[in-house]
């Protein structure tokens, strides 16, 4: 997150007058300096609450986009924790940091001339082999990524493999940032998941049929029709449509086929 | 019965020749190679630096995750992760110091002590299932090839984790025979190839490359064996390299497995023979191994 201070920032005066009101107030620190902000607030919020105006690199706030990685520690605790600042709700004591951005090589290619090779990877990404196993990048996953192993899995060429293990990944970067070797994992998980998506998965056939289907204009008129419609007719359309129900198999089919 | 196996990375890519004629065979011979999970890099080499523990985190935590998956036994196929993972083995058994230091970073919720046993494949064809037996199980015995056995350094060196005898091994000769090949021993069977000096000094590996085909070739030997994917390569660039400047014919390389695929008679097919140096295919053919 890129961070100003807002002038008429409570004082700390200020945050404990609240907490006289009644709100059960916990005290963190944000670079250091010991904030009281009541409990149950997320990071972000507790940022903003005293009183930080998170100009941008605070992103979508749900979780997705892997703007707002945080590290944290507790005292008495050699432990480092990461986090998203904005899913982790604020513990007592708790020393903050953003890590909003961190610089990582990300190589240039053309995608549409890459093959689904170990060797593309290998070229582009030469570093992969400073890996020494040291398993720091696995640790400050905040989406609990198996980070090591999907650097195993592209040395081992497996580009399947660390495409389905970083599946989850928000590119928040933190793996870079505690890199022994100076790797950017993420980038390099990108990679393996266009190639995977790209080349080394099946084509959907489905998908082609029904896309020449929507091109051939054969939906054309129901969303004409639905366009044309008035709002009450909307309502009315949505209320009594027929739901697929929760228990649903694979089988299961709508009463009036029309659309299908 | 299965056996718990580490593949390395090489074998996963450019070694796939020494890696897949080995996984058949050993399914053949009724002792399956189960891959263990979560494997990463063998750590490549073993550092020299004696207080160099950041190279050491890599094979040990192999081990350690080996162990966390209660397999007391490792079987390799690559020398050269074979080496590291037991000098690293070796480490963790003699060195309190290192030891705790190591397993404190590794952090993986166990202590690794060294219990787990590294072992090479060609150990588990020689003392589980033993050359009789195995030539017991040859439904094509390789008549009349004359193979020049190389164990380059891994193997052997140094001493305290050699699988052979450290000045005359014979478990590649004994090997060979029990497929029906006839072995020719050569001085240099156990020269090192130039290592990773490929990378440093590039114009000194054809010259290794030389002296040891030149010498197993005037012993009368028609290929030579390997068991290590850094021999392959540098063997065979250095050959290349050789043959294009001199005119030279080429030695074919072989893999040890390709060659127990072939004599118990499996699917060529698995051998992978288009990824070897100096096109064995000829030869093979010629000897009525291959149609």
């Amino acid at each position: 997150m890129n961070i100003q201070k807002d002038k008429h920032s409570q004082t700390e005066t200020a945050v404990k007058e609240k907490g006289q009101q009644g709100v059960r107030l916990t005290p963190i620190y944000i670079m250091g300096k010991r904030y009281e902000v009541p409990e149950g607030l997320t990071i972000m919020k507790a940022m903003e609450y005293a009183g930080y105006i998170l100009v941008r690199g605070c992103g979508c706030r749900g979780g997705t986009c892997g703007a707002c990685g945080t590290v944290y520690r507790k005292p008495g605790d050699y432990k480092l924790q990461v986090a998203l600042a904005c899913q982790k709700t604020v513990e007592p004591d708790m020393y903050i940091a953003q890590i909003p951005f961190f610089p990582a090589n990300r190589a240039l290619y053309n995608f549409a001339r890459l093959r689904a090779a170990p060797e593309e990877v290998f070229k582009l990404y030469p570093e992969l082999f400073r890996c020494v196993a040291c398993n720091s990048c696995t640790k400050a996953c905040p989406q609990g990524i198996e980070v090591m192993d999907a650097v195993s899995a592209l040395k081992q060429g497996n580009i399947a493999e660390a495409a389905q293990l970083s599946f989850d990944c928000i590119q928040c970067g933190l793996c870079a940032s505690r890199c022994f070797g100076e790797l950017a994992q993420y980038h390099m998980f990108q990679l393996a998941r266009r190639i995977y998506g790209a080349k080394i998965v099946p084509r959907a056939e489905h998908l082609a049929e029904m896309v020449k289907a929507v091109n051939e204009e054969r939906y054309d008129r129901f969303l004409d029709g639905l366009k044309q419609a008035k709002e009450e007719e909307l309502k009315k359309l949505y209320q009594e449509r027929e739901a697929e129900p929760m228990t649903a198999g694979e089988d299961w089919r709508p009463k009036d086929a029309t659309y299908l | 019965m299965s056996l718990a196996y580490y593949p390395g990375c090489t074998l996963k890519t450019r070694a796939r020749n020494l890696e897949e004629p080995a996984v058949a065979s050993m399914e053949a011979l009724g002792l399956k190679l189960d891959e263990v999970s979560g494997w990463n890099c063998c750590g490549a080499v073993y550092s020299l630096a004696d207080d160099d523990l950041i190279h050491r985190v890599a094979p040990v935590r192999n081990l350690t995750r080996v162990e966390k998956q209660g397999k007391m036994e490792l079987v390799t196929l690559c020398a050269f992760c074979l080496n590291t993972l037991k000098r690293a083995n070796l480490l963790m058994k003699e060195d309190v110091e290192k030891r705790d230091t190591l397993n404190t970073f590794i952090d993986e919720g166990i202590a690794y002590n060294g219990e787990v046993k590294v072992v090479h494949l060609l150990e588990v064809l020689r003392d589980e299932i033993g050359w009789e037996s195995l030539a017991q199980k040859v439904k094509l015995p390789l008549r009349e090839l004359k193979a020049a056995p190389y164990y380059g350094c891994t193997l052997l060196r140094p001493r305290e984790v050699a699988i052979d005898n450290v000045e005359a091994p014979s478990v590649l000769r004994e090997f060979l025979k029990a497929l029906g090949a006839t072995p020719i021993d050569f001085g240099e069977s156990t020269q090192c190839c130039g290592s990773y000096q490929i990378i440093s000094n590039p114009n000194d590996i054809s010259e290794y490359a030389r002296v040891i085909l030149s010498s197993a070739s005037s012993h009368g030997a028609e290929a030579l064996i390997l068991t290590c994917p850094l021999c392959d390569y540098n063997l065979g660039q250095g050959q290349k390299e050789l043959s294009k400047k001199s005119g030279l014919g080429e030695v074919p390389l072989l893999y040890f497995t390709q060659l127990l695929a072939l004599a118990l008679g499996l699917d060529p097919q698995v051998c992978h023979f288009e990824l070897n140096y100096g096109s064995p295919e000829s030869l093979l053919m010629a000897k009525g191994l291959l149609s």
